[in-house]
């Protein structure tokens, strides 16, 4: 039996509720012409929006806390640090206690 | 002397799943199939159940037998083959030769880049420690100057190790194991060599490569070679396929097959698949092969060739079924079938017509097999269906093309490269 891309996301988005420490976040990115990608500023599910100050670290990382592996950018955001994951599977995501 | 790594991630499935809960760290965790369509086996388990017993492979019913605490995970096939992509842009960041084994074994040929890092085992802690940083599982690697032997470092300590087996080395570590730890002795080979007094992999390396040929054939010297550290079998450069031989799907029914109809249904089933293939890559099939199972898991396969290659989809199930009314005998119902085509000729090969065979009604199947792929391709795989596909709904869900998209490998699908032709003059 092989779940479909769908089926996968609606698994983890039901395990997510069981896991309170990983939430989907929509992101604001810039696309620089060497192809960098940068998150300029993130918005939370209620629809505030905080902005990065600064990005102080960027390498493929695993959150074994959140559970989850991708691109992790330490960012600065009202200097709170916050780690952002742009997934394998292609979305972004914050690990609590960041928020 | 080259200088290869195999490297295997550590409960491949189990550990990806372990990642993405981590409320069930540290707790036994199986990953298995769906019950409901008896795939209901132990595909991987973590450290916690092997430790309980629970083997790969098992009933699910089986390992909550050994394990009552026991947490069973779907798999999430797309998934796996995400992070093994992730895993092998690691390993090209060490070299270009790195042939894949499966989901999650890989063989790396590292001997240019091992001047510049230093050597084989920095270069396998360096990959060790990223794969655990960027993806959060764990590897065992194996050094070694051959293949085999790599592959046999990888699976001498788990997990998360290190092994190297070197020319001085190889007699203390390799030598003393098993002979059935090898590549290629199954049951069959190992119960022939326990006759002759061969046990360990040592014993077998000592022998005489004209006692084990005349025991096991051509078979006996790869062995001998292979015990012996001296595979010469390269590792292929990466993105590069073996080319293709045949063309096959399989599957467990849903429920056991209790007639010839029941046979027919999955029979057209897996020929829509196995054509389907065919015509995506341009293939004719000269040989149609027929693999069943009964529910006691005892099976046979048979082949025929047939009169003209062909890639119809009605051909291929017509020449299966024939096969398998010559050859089964109704004792037992059948739990798997698996139809294959292969001597594999380009489909636009001229072909010899017969005075039985009428070619303008073959060009008309052809035509309604390509109407049929494309309304698939446009519209999804159930909007056309065969009518014999409504008899039975719950065998005929299942879409035998897109439902297996992972294939097993084997050593020597490139062809036997082990050097064995200094031996064969003996």
């Amino acid at each position: 039996m092989v779940y479909s891309e769908t089926v996968t996301r609606q698994r983890e988005d039901a395990s997510l509720e069981e896991n309170p420490l990983k939430a989907y976040v929509t992101v604001y990115a810039r696309f620089t012409p060497e192809g960098d990608m940068e998150p300029l500023c993130l918005e939370w599910e209620d629809g505030r929006r905080f902005s990065i100050d600064r990005i102080t670290d960027r390498r493929r990382a695993a959150s074994r806390k959140a559970g989850g592996c991708g691109i992790r950018y330490v960012c600065m955001i009202k200097n709170k640090r916050v780690e952002l994951f742009y997934e394998e599977n292609y979305r972004w995501f914050v690990t609590a206690g960041t928020s | 002397m080259r200088t290869i790594l195999h490297s295997d991630m550590n409960a491949f499935y189990a550990s990806v799943e372990l990642l993405y809960h981590p409320a069930l760290h540290g707790k036994p965790v199986a990953v298995g199939g769906d019950p409901e369509l008896r795939h209901g086996i132990v595909l991987a388990k973590s450290q916690e159940a092997k430790r309980c017993g629970v083997k790969t492979g098992m009933a699910l019913w089986e390992a909550r037998q050994c394990c009552p605490d026991i947490v069973f995970v779907p798999p999430h096939y797309d998934r796996y083959m995400r992070f093994s992509h992730l895993a092998h842009e690691i390993y090209a960041d060490y070299t270009d030769l790195q042939e894949a084994f499966g989901l999650d074994e890989c063989w790396l040929d590292v001997t240019d880049s091992a001047e510049v890092k230093g050597n084989g085992r920095r270069i396998a802690e360096e990959i060790s420690e990223r794969i655990k940083f960027e993806l959060g599982v764990t590897v065992s690697i194996g050094v070694s100057w051959n293949k085999i032997f790599a592959k046999f470092g990888s699976d001498y300590k788990k997990p998360d190790a290190i092994t190297e087996i070197t020319k001085e080395n190889y007699r203390q570590i390799v030598w003393p194991q098993p002979v059935e730890d090898l590549l290629y002795v199954g049951r069959a080979t190992k119960r022939k060599l326990h006759t002759v007094g061969i046990h360990t992999v040592g014993d077998l390396a000592c022998a005489d490569p004209v006692m084990l040929k005349s025991l096991l054939g051509k078979m006996g010297l790869v062995l001998y070679v292979f015990a012996n550290g001296e595979d010469q079998t390269p590792v292929a450069k990466e993105r590069t396929h073996a080319p293709v031989k045949s063309i096959g799907n399989g599957m467990t029914a849903p429920r056991d097959l209790v007639n010839e109809e029941d046979v027919s249904l999955v029979v057209y089933l897996l020929a829509e698949s196995v054509g389907a293939r065919l015509r995506e890559h341009g293939f004719a099939g000269s040989v149609i092969e027929i693999a069943v199972r009964d529910c006691d898991l005892y099976g046979f396969t048979r082949q025929k060739k047939i009169a003209c290659p062909t890639n119809v989809t009605g051909e291929i199930a017509e020449a299966a079924m024939a096969i398998f009314r010559e050859n089964y005998i109704w004792r037992k119902p059948i739990r798997s079938v698996t139809v294959r085509a292969s001597m594999l000729v380009p489909d636009d090969a001229p072909w010899q017509t017969s005075l039985f065979v009428d070619p303008q009604k073959r060009e008309k199947l052809m035509s309604l097999d390509a109407a049929v792929d494309t309304i698939r391709r446009r519209f999804g795989y159930h909007v056309i269906q065969r009518g014999l596909m409504l008899k039975d709904t719950r065998l005929s869900a299942l879409d035998a093309k897109n439902d297996n998209t992972i294939h097993p490998h084997s050593y020597m699908e490139r062809g036997n490269r082990v050097g064995i032709e200094e031996l064969l003059t003996v």
